[in-house]
């Protein structure tokens, strides 16, 4: 357990690599957008960040659904590093999107209902580490916070068609016609090239990452573990 | 009447008489959400236009805040001096147990409800006494009291109790609060029903979807 997975290696290497190269596909090979310029370039990033984000989001829903079922410790771990990771990933969607919508929109925040989505997701996610800091007990700081990742899980979908169902600016930009005038654009294949790329190495970095988060997870409680054998064994 | 009906019932009761031999919860959360419309009404300077866009937001502003003082308290009061354990001693089914709670949690949401919603009728002259504003009331109290209740028995156990409920349930209720402002607003503003019925069904939706999840994980919150 204490040797580092080879797989692991190798995906780090990888997740690596398929960063390198999307960003060189961004700059350098996706072509620049005619009418916003260089800033549609955070575009990439700012969705495959997003898209992480949302990915953390389901797996911890999916994670506490798996710890009720089996009380197994490896769940809770894996839900606590997929929200850990998704905060970060949201806060950088969010900051893109921001330096994005700045020259675009001509504000640097909307109450759009992706952006105000984005947000809530960001306060569930700090709601449930402060739950968490504030159980001792490991059984039952587990159970609670795989309720709450549950009951997020049911509520941000709703939280995104209520807010959906009032005026939106945000560009759909796959899939739609009249997204055009709202900084919405057509791609062409080098830039979807480009888009697919970053989505698929943001994928791989981020179960890079959960996968190393759920490993440090286990090591944790080996190394608790341990602690209180050492304890017993002096007194 | 079948055992859970029963069980559910005797909690139910517990909490309502309970209540009322001190009703310090009850005028709490009243003089709380009456504080809260104050507030707003200076904060908002709500004249004569301002009221009737904004009246819906306000009020459930107050109904929600009141509601966690109501919630906070109902649990905090069981896990004092070891009530709850003797609740989870009976013989009952613990979904029974979740289920008295937060319909004793309604209740006394609609009692305040039932006091601020003429008060608030009176001070701005706005007519909220229609069947479909009413139900838009009762369906958003019941969304939030079943999630309210959940979290509260979670918040008691940690050791930030005082202060975790709020920040928990908020982010949560979020769809509660929009379409429950929404349908309040459309209702106020004798809006044609279509533009309402979509909010008054996206809290139906809620209030089925978090009262199943709610007492299918209730179990997992009491046990030791």
């Amino acid at each position: 357990m204490l040797d580092k997975p080879r797989l692991l290696t190798a995906m780090d290497i990888l997740s690596a690599v398929m960063i390198l190269i999307a960003a060189g596909l961004v700059f350098f090979y996706a072509p620049v957008e005619q009418l916003m310029g260089q800033v549609q370039k955070v575009f990439y990033f700012h969705v495959a960040t997003a898209w992480v984000g949302m990915l953390g989001f389901m797996a911890a829903g999916v994670a506490g659904v798996q710890y009720l079922r089996t009380e197994d410790e490896k769940w809770d771990i894996a839900g606590l590093g997929a929200v850990e990771i998704s905060l970060v990933f949201f806060m950088v969607a969010i900051i893109m999107g921001s330096i994005w919508a700045r020259p675009i929109w001509n504000t640097w925040w909307t109450w759009d209902p992706r952006l105000t989505t984005a947000a809530i997701v960001e306060l569930i996610y700090a709601a449930y580490l402060l739950l968490r800091s504030g159980l001792d007990d490991p059984g039952k700081r587990a159970r609670f916070s795989a309720i709450y990742a549950i009951f997020g899980f049911f509520s941000v979908p709703l939280t995104f068609i209520s807010i959906r169902l009032l005026r939106t600016i945000h560009p759909v930009v796959i899939g739609s016609a009249e997204a055009a005038s709202q900084g919405g654009f057509n791609m062409d294949d080098p830039m979807k090239t480009a888009f697919f790329f970053s989505l698929a190495a943001f994928s791989v970095l981020f179960a890079d990452l959960l996968w190393h988060r759920i490993r440090l997870g286990k090591l944790q409680s080996a190394v608790n573990t341990l602690r209180i054998q050492s304890y017993e064994k002096e007194s | 009447m079948s055992a859970f009906l029963r069980s559910t019932a005797a909690i139910i009761w517990k909490d309502i008489k309970t209540e009322w031999r001190t009703r310090e919860n009850l005028s709490a959360m009243l003089v709380f959400s009456l504080l809260v419309i104050l507030i707003f009404n200076f904060a908002l300077e709500l004249d004569l236009r301002a009221r009737e866009s904004l009246a819906g937001g306000v009020l459930w502003a107050a109904f929600i805040f009141a509601g966690t003082i109501g919630l906070n308290r109902s649990m905090a009061v069981e896990k004092d001096r070891g009530c709850l354990d003797g609740l989870l001693l009976a013989p009952v089914d613990r979904s029974a147990i979740f289920v008295g709670k937060a319909v004793g949690n309604l209740l006394f949401m609609l009692v305040v409800e039932a006091i601020v919603l003429p008060v608030f009728s009176f001070l701005y002259g706005i007519s909220v006494f229609q069947p479909g504003f009413l139900a838009v009331v009762l369906l958003g109290s019941i969304g939030y009291s079943a999630v309210g209740t959940l979290l509260a028995a979670m918040v008691v156990q940690t050791r930030t109790r005082d202060i975790l409920l709020p920040i928990l349930l908020f982010p949560l209720t979020l769809p509660v609060v929009i379409s429950a402002v929404k349908a309040s607003q459309g209702f106020i503003q004798a809006l044609p029903l279509g533009d309402v019925s979509v909010w008054v069904n996206i809290l139906i939706a809620y209030d089925l979807i978090f009262l199943a999840v709610a007492i299918m994980v209730f179990d997992y919150i009491l046990e030791e």
